[in-house]
């Protein structure tokens, strides 16, 4: 019973910090603005902990974030292998190949309104559809290994990449296209200087909800059948086996990758869009 | 109307793709077959082969369209057959979820509105908690609520409740927060109060955010529920029929139980359209 007394105490604790530091005038702070998530997420981790021990909840239920800890510090090279099965042979191609190819036909689809009045609300639709179902089919066709993992991320992907791109080429205003026609400049020149720039901030808004749905998309193909490695085939089997505090690693392992990947993705759009209002209110 | 013509091309070009690949995956098949038999076959035999093969890699349209129909509109709704009775399974703990889902979102993101500290502390966490592939949870959220004797509709319905709240959260801070400067001030002269401000000011002006917001939001509470379906061989719902349909290899089964989901994803979107439509009309907001 201690542990979940002291556990609320902390909480409580932490939570009346919490209100304290926001009130104050510290909260414009970088450092302040950085200590109460972080606060908060370590008063989750004290509560789930104290909450575990203190109401005896089975590990094969819900083991303590101690126990999950303990269980990555062992077996780091089993989550390893299946990082490398997982992410980088599945995740990291398909979402390369789908995000490539997604702008490759909005920008050959840009030339035709035609295609485009088609092909949206097409797309609209399909991005609002359970993708995930294709990966029965895809795992029949392209086999166990990664690259049915990589197609079904590919087909995962492509589709919200696509729409954000044609809506951001057709982001320019009237009068900067003229602009540049008055500049002579040619379809290419007006592309390459004015439009793509342009649409880089509806690209990465794409591109960032599809770094989520690339793991999803990898992950989810493994429970269709994989090899004896990765993370989806770890998960679906340590549930089996009531290893709970495996299958708990490898959420951690997936969430970690998952923040890793899509902070990755708003850096190198800080870096890009840097003249783009939602970019410059933040500095 | 002018869209009509595009869409039509796009998806008669789609179908024509189809039918090519169908006849270009599933040829090796029946080239295989009459190699085996001895017999010498021309393009008209594999044409007309690879369109009514019973376990094709790729089911031509027609199959396709052929078992929706026969499981949807000539199985009784009962039978475990029907299709139209595991789309009831999946929509009732779709349904369920998305009330969960997006009931805790608007709460969250009244919090979040009216205090400073939860902004602070709990936005981050919201956005961390979407980087991480939550449907990878599923199997274990199952399994772990059915050692507690939790089994049927809920575990599928907190799955799908976890992937619909965030789109809500997301949408409905921005929303509670649209009303600018100049009308909370002219409330503020009025003298209102918290309560009143938010009743009469930042509900009605998040309307058109939180619709936007529930139209993707049931669309990803419909995934979660068919991901559910996936693990601990649950034998109902659509995403059971995917499961089952992989590993007997029925192809047609599959691509049916998809044209279902798609269906489904569809008229639920649709529905929240519907709705937003008509409440959007009354408030005066329609564009």
């Amino acid at each position: 019973m201690i542990w979940l007394w002291a556990a609320l105490a902390t909480w409580a604790g932490a939570t009346a910090l919490n209100v304290a530091l926001a009130g104050s005038a510290l909260a414009g702070r970088r450092a302040v603005r950085l200590a109460i998530p972080a606060l908060f997420g370590a008063t989750l981790m004290v509560l789930w902990e104290g909450a575990v021990r203190g109401l005896k909840v089975s590990p094969v239920i819900l083991p303590p974030p101690s126990a999950i800890g303990a269980r990555i510090a062992a077996d780091l090279p089993l989550l390893w292998t299946d990082f490398v099965q997982t992410i980088v042979k599945g995740a990291l191609p398909g979402y390369a190949i789908g995000c490539g190819a997604a702008v490759l036909v909005a920008v050959l689809i840009d030339r035709s309104p035609f295609l485009q009045r088609g092909l949206l609300p097409v797309g609209n639709f399909v991005a609002a559809l359970p993708v995930v179902g294709i990966a029965p089919i895809l795992v029949m066709w392209f086999g166990f290994d990664w690259q049915s993992k990589a197609a079904v991320v590919v087909v995962m992907v492509f589709f919200p990449v696509l729409v954000n791109m044609v809506a951001g080429l057709a982001a320019t205003d009237r009068m900067q296209r003229d602009l540049m026609a008055t500049w002579s400049a040619s379809y290419w020149q007006g592309l390459a200087k004015l439009r793509l720039p342009a649409a880089l901030p509806f690209l990465f808004n794409g591109l960032k909800i599809a770094t989520t749905l690339a793991l999803i998309g990898a992950i989810v193909a493994e429970f269709f059948g994989s090899p004896t490695r990765g993370m989806g085939f770890r998960i679906s089997t340590a549930v089996g086996q009531l290893a709970l505090d495996l299958v708990w690693a490898e959420i951690a392992v997936a969430a970690l990758t998952g923040s890793a990947f899509y902070g990755l993705v708003a850096l190198i759009e800080r870096g890009l869009t840097f003249w783009h209002p939602s970019q410059r209110a933040r500095a | 109307m002018k869209h009509v013509l595009p869409v039509l091309t796009v998806l008669v070009a789609i179908l024509a793709l189809w039918y090519a690949g169908a006849v270009a995956m599933n040829g090796r098949w029946a080239r295989d077959q009459a190699a085996r038999a001895g017999v010498e076959i021309g393009l008209a035999e594999i044409l007309r082969d690879t369109m009514q093969q019973e376990r094709p890699v790729l089911p031509a349209p027609h199959q396709v369209a052929a078992e929706f129909g026969k499981t949807v509109f000539a199985t009784k709704v009962t039978s475990k057959r029907s299709l139209v009775w595991h789309g009831w399974v999946t929509l009732s703990a779709t349904a369920v979820g998305f009330a969960l889902g997006s009931a805790a979102g608007i709460l969250l993101a009244i919090g979040i509105v009216h205090s400073r500290a939860m902004d602070l502390s709990v936005m981050p966490w919201a956005i961390a908690s979407q980087t991480v592939p939550i449907l990878a949870i599923a199997p274990m959220v199952i399994v772990v609520l059915s050692s507690m004797g939790v089994t049927g509709l809920l575990p599928k319905a907190i799955i799908s409740a976890w992937l619909s709240f965030f789109p809500v959260v997301v949408g409905m801070v921005k929303g509670l927060r649209a009303p600018d400067a100049m009308q909370l001030d002219q409330l503020r002269t009025w003298g209102a109060s918290r309560a009143q401000t938010f009743w009469k000011l930042r509900l009605p002006a998040s309307m058109p955010y939180l619709f936007a917001s529930l139209k993707v939001s049931v669309a990803a509470s419909l995934v979660g529920a068919i991901v559910g379906e996936l693990p601990a061989g649950a034998t109902a719902g659509l995403g059971a029929r995917l499961l089952s349909g992989s590993y007997y290899g029925q192809t047609v089964m599959i691509w049916a139980a998809l044209l279902a989901a798609a269906a489904l994803a569809a008229a639920l979107v649709g529905l929240i359209a519907g709705v937003e439509r008509v409440v959007l009309r009354r408030m005066g907001m329609a564009r």
